[in-house]
């Protein structure tokens, strides 16, 4: 039932490294992930990658295949024609650790610029009510499983080196869980725009075509955030409203 | 020769090794305590098991039906534990989940709502009301999610990528860890006055399981040879229903939720096999009928449970004997069927982490076609033995929660306690770790000897000219427990299974790993197998000693619950000879009001006739 398959593997380090190629037998059913774990035990137990749930629930084993940034687990070997060689290497946007492995640890430093959630008080009963149509939106951010494919594509990150200018789109969306979130008490909108960078973004929605948990990160995200900006900071009624009466926020 | 001055090491007060929800908790809690609090985990953060708990965590919140309260979750807990679990940890579970569900949403969570805005409950396997939290079935990441996010603000240091090799003592004290950096391979020296072990199971000493890599009983491991003790090792959980086509998927799990959102069992003859399997026990309470049962689905409280949602052993045994009757579906599992149950947008909303696996990784659309199902090893219902109420082992200063702990679901969990178990002991284990600080009144420091054998140990591995192929080992104890110590076990097989793990723990002394110490998935493999092989034996030895069947544990060859048993804890430590020692403890005698709303009626229980000499703290 198996069938022989090319792989081309990207090995090597920070210093350098190079592609190699593999012969390999491959079942029905395997995913990309799997052929590169065979490979790792009959032929190169050294072979770095990482990878957890093997079920597109964690976000581990990101890599770009056939150039296009995926979740190994999730790529069926069925969607690439018989003869094809698939060509597998690490995020381009990270720095590389190990043959597919990279350094991710600056998305962990975005997270910790962003605020935690300021709640309002419970009701007098001790509850917090909230309404599942006030909450679909900041469920569907609350997807995100930190895979990075969005920011490994994202091309202010990826091409113009913007790291210390613009969070990214998964932090983006990390923002606007919580400046949507129908209990939080805080201001975000200037962190929004002077911090994260959301001018940034020219809303070319490559992230949201990689997604792998389809979240709709540009149009549900992204655009809103930049029209509550463009809103604060750019409406000359609010901008008075501001300045006279203190009115802040939305609602 | 290694100089311990020149390896990289910090001072804590509490290293938490594993960064699942347990972990996370714990560390929250001890931060919170004013205790220097390091974090280590193996893989990056935010990826540990915990992301896959699907369905949700139980808390009698009363949200959906008021008639829930703490005493009936204690009791579907111990009843679904067969009365094994330890009284006061089922106890201070169900009394304390409900505020650390509340307290997830002070921290950010998004819990799915109720009409009325509140926190939605559904339905699960073995609880009596709607009680399980959740987000439509991606409950753990949200559980994950809220506590890192919650976490990274609490200046707590997070050591990504990095492996516990050993527990550091003071004389009988713990006094630190040696731990590696995979990404470099360098050894990190964590000098600290308690350890709170949160490492998960070790699912992966079987081919078929939910686990990851991670599972391979690190904590188990380090406990053992610290001189702490193991505990009902024998109760290896297999979940009902994981995925078992393709092969490359084999194990994944398929949550419970379909099952509580209406879906059914069928075999290859379209019947509805589960109404034949009722245990005695549960009879009262579940449906006799597809009339019944189709009731219940339609909201009619009148109408008892449909059969689906009895406890997991139950219907990991009964689809494992429809495969056996020749009754399985093509690739050997049963059907699971929602589509007929429900319509799409419903199976969509309500399970789109279920609808997206089966469509990307078996072809599968559930809206239209039945699942293909089997049992996967999924849940250690067995572990490092605590103190309930502090979490602590019999070692001073170092502690265990979450699934690597013993006693709190006894011979069987039930779905979605083991979410809030995570919470409950997490924030438990935090504080006796505190506790336990506060009380010390003398200095404690590791010698240089224990360290350098730690480094060495490891080392060897690397450096020996040839030996066994770590992976080679690792597929061969995988064939030792499907063969010898699956989910029906025999003496014969059992026997077997421990000669075949002895034989692997002789090759492994000479484990050979290639390349270098840098992210090295072969050095990796060895290092974990020792830990595999030693949780692997407590499993192997318990179920030898335990002659009966409660649980998750079934011997065919000694049926049935047998009364003397629920006497006994089985107990495995390391002897003074450096082999495994078992032991058949007994159990301590419950309160009587625990006894008493355990054993109670449910209609007692609920008109307040039993239970109501409960203390409620």
């Amino acid at each position: 039932m198996s069938e022989k398959r090319k792989f081309r593997i990207w090995r090597g380090n920070a210093e350098g490294g190079d592609f190699q190629d593999y012969d390999v037998d491959v079942d029905p059913g395997m995913v990309v992930l799997d052929v590169i774990h065979r490979i790792q035990a009959r032929q190169a137990n050294d072979l770095a990658v990482r990878w957890n749930c093997k079920a597109g629930k964690c976000g581990s084993c990101s890599m770009e295949i056939n150039g296009r940034p995926r979740l190994s687990c999730m790529t069926r070997m069925n969607a690439f024609a018989a003869d094809e060689t698939i060509t597998v290497q690490p995020l381009k946007t990270f720095p590389v650790i190990k043959d597919l492995v990279t350094d991710v640890s600056w998305n962990y430093e975005q997270n910790k610029r962003i605020r935690p959630l300021k709640p309002k008080p419970r009701d007098a009963d001790g509850q917090h009510r909230m309404y599942q149509e006030d909450v679909d939106r900041v469920q569907e951010f609350r997807k995100c499983i930190e895979c990075y494919l969005c920011q490994d594509t994202c091309h202010v990150i990826r091409d113009r080196d913007g790291k210390d200018k613009f969070v990214g789109p998964r932090f983006m969306i990390r923002a606007a869980s919580l400046e949507m979130h129908p209990l939080d008490t805080d201001d975000r909108i200037p962190e929004i725009k002077k911090e994260y960078g959301s001018g940034m973004c020219n809303i070319t929605r490559c992230c949201t075509e990689v997604c792998p948990e389809h979240i709709n990160i540009t149009d549900n995200g992204i655009i809103p955030l930049k029209e509550r900006v463009v809103d604060r900071y750019f409406d000359p009624i609010v901008y008075l409203g501001q300045k006279l009466f203190g009115i802040s926020k939305r609602r | 020769m290694l100089d311990v001055s020149e390896l990289r090491s910090a001072d804590y007060d509490v290293v938490v090794i594993g960064a699942g929800g347990a972990g996370l908790r714990a560390a929250i809690e001890s931060s919170a305590q004013g205790m220097k609090t390091a974090v280590l985990s193996k893989s990056l953060l935010g990826k540990a098991h915990t992301v896959m708990a699907e369905g949700g965590m139980a808390a009698a919140m009363g949200n959906v039906d008021k008639r829930d309260n703490w005493k009936v979750h204690f009791r579907d807990t111990m009843r679904g534990g067969k009365f094994l679990n330890v009284w006061r940890m089922a106890e201070l579970h169900a009394k304390h989940a409900p505020a650390r569900v509340r307290e997830l949403e002070e921290w950010g969570a998004v819990f799915d709502r109720t009409k009325e805005g509140l926190i939605s409950q559904r339905n699960f396997g073995g609880h009596r009301y709607p009680r399980l939290a959740h987000v439509g079935d991606r409950t753990g990441l949200e559980l994950i999610r809220t506590l890192q996010d919650h976490g990274v603000h609490q200046g707590i240091d997070f050591h990504m990528e990095c492996t516990a090799l050993a527990l550091l003592k003071d004389g009988g004290r713990i006094a630190g860890v040696v731990a590696y950096f995979r990404e470099t391979g360098r050894f990190f020296l964590l000098r600290c006055k308690a350890v709170i072990l949160a490492t998960g199971g070790a699912g992966k000493a079987w081919r078929v399981t939910s686990n990851s890599w991670e599972y391979t009983g690190d904590g188990g491991y380090l406990a053992y040879e610290a001189g702490a003790e193991l505990m009902d090792l024998e109760f290896t959980q297999f979940h009902p229903t994981g995925m078992v086509w393709p092969l490359s998927v084999r194990g994944i799990l398929v949550t419970e939720g379909v099952r509580g959102d209406g879906g059914i069992l069928l075999n290859n003859k379209n019947e509805r096999f589960m109404f034949g399997y009722i245990p005695e026990k549960f009879a009262p309470e579940t449906a006799d009928s597809v009339e019944e049962a189709t009731r219940w689905l339609d909201g009619d409280k009148t109408a008892r449970r449909p059969p689906e949602l009895l406890t997991r052993d139950v219907v990991a045994r009964s689809i494992r004997a429809e495969v056996k009757a020749g009754r399985g579906s093509p690739h050997g599992g049963a059907f699971l069927d929602i589509a007929s149950r429900r319509p799409p947008d419903f199976i969509k909303r309500r399970l789109p982490g279920m609808y997206h696996q089966f469509k990307e990784l078996a072809e599968v659309d559930i809206t239209k076609e039945p699942m293909e199902v089997g049992p996967t090893l999924h849940y250690f219902m067995g572990g490092v033995r605590v103190e309930a109420d502090s979490a602590m082992t019999r070692v001073p200063g170092l502690f265990a929660c979450g699934e690597c702990a013993a006693g709190m679901h006894g011979a069987n969990r039930l779905g979605g306690n083991s979410l809030s178990d995570l919470i409950v002991f997490g924030k438990l284990a935090g504080t006796g770790a505190a506790d336990y600080i506060r009380g010390l009144t003398s200095p404690i420091r590791a010698d240089d000897e224990q360290i350098k054998l730690a480094v060495r140990s490891a080392t060897e591995i690397l450096n020996r000219q040839n030996g066994e192929n770590p992976y080679l080992l690792h597929e061969a104890l995988q064939d030792c427990m499907e063969d010898g110590v699956g989910i029906v076990r025999t003496e014969d097989e059992l026997k077997q299974g421990i000669s075949g793990i002895e034989a692997l723990l002789e090759r492994a002394k000479n484990m050979k790993a290639h390349g270098t110490s840098q992210y090295n998935p072969g050095w990796h493999e060895a290092l974990s197998m020792r830990s595999l092989l030693v949780v692997a034996e407590a499993v192997a030895r318990s179920a030898l000693i335990r002659k009966e069947s409660r649980g998750a544990h079934t011997r065919i060859d000694y049926e049935g619950e047998r009364d003397e048993w629920l006497k006994y804890n089985i107990i495995c430590r390391k002897g003074s000879d450096g082999h495994m020692e078992v032991e058949q403890l007994e159990r301590s005698a419950p309160p009587k009001y625990l006894s008493d709303i355990a054993n109670s009626k449910i209609e007692d229980l609920e008109s307040g006739k039993v239970g109501g000499d409960a203390p409620n703290d």
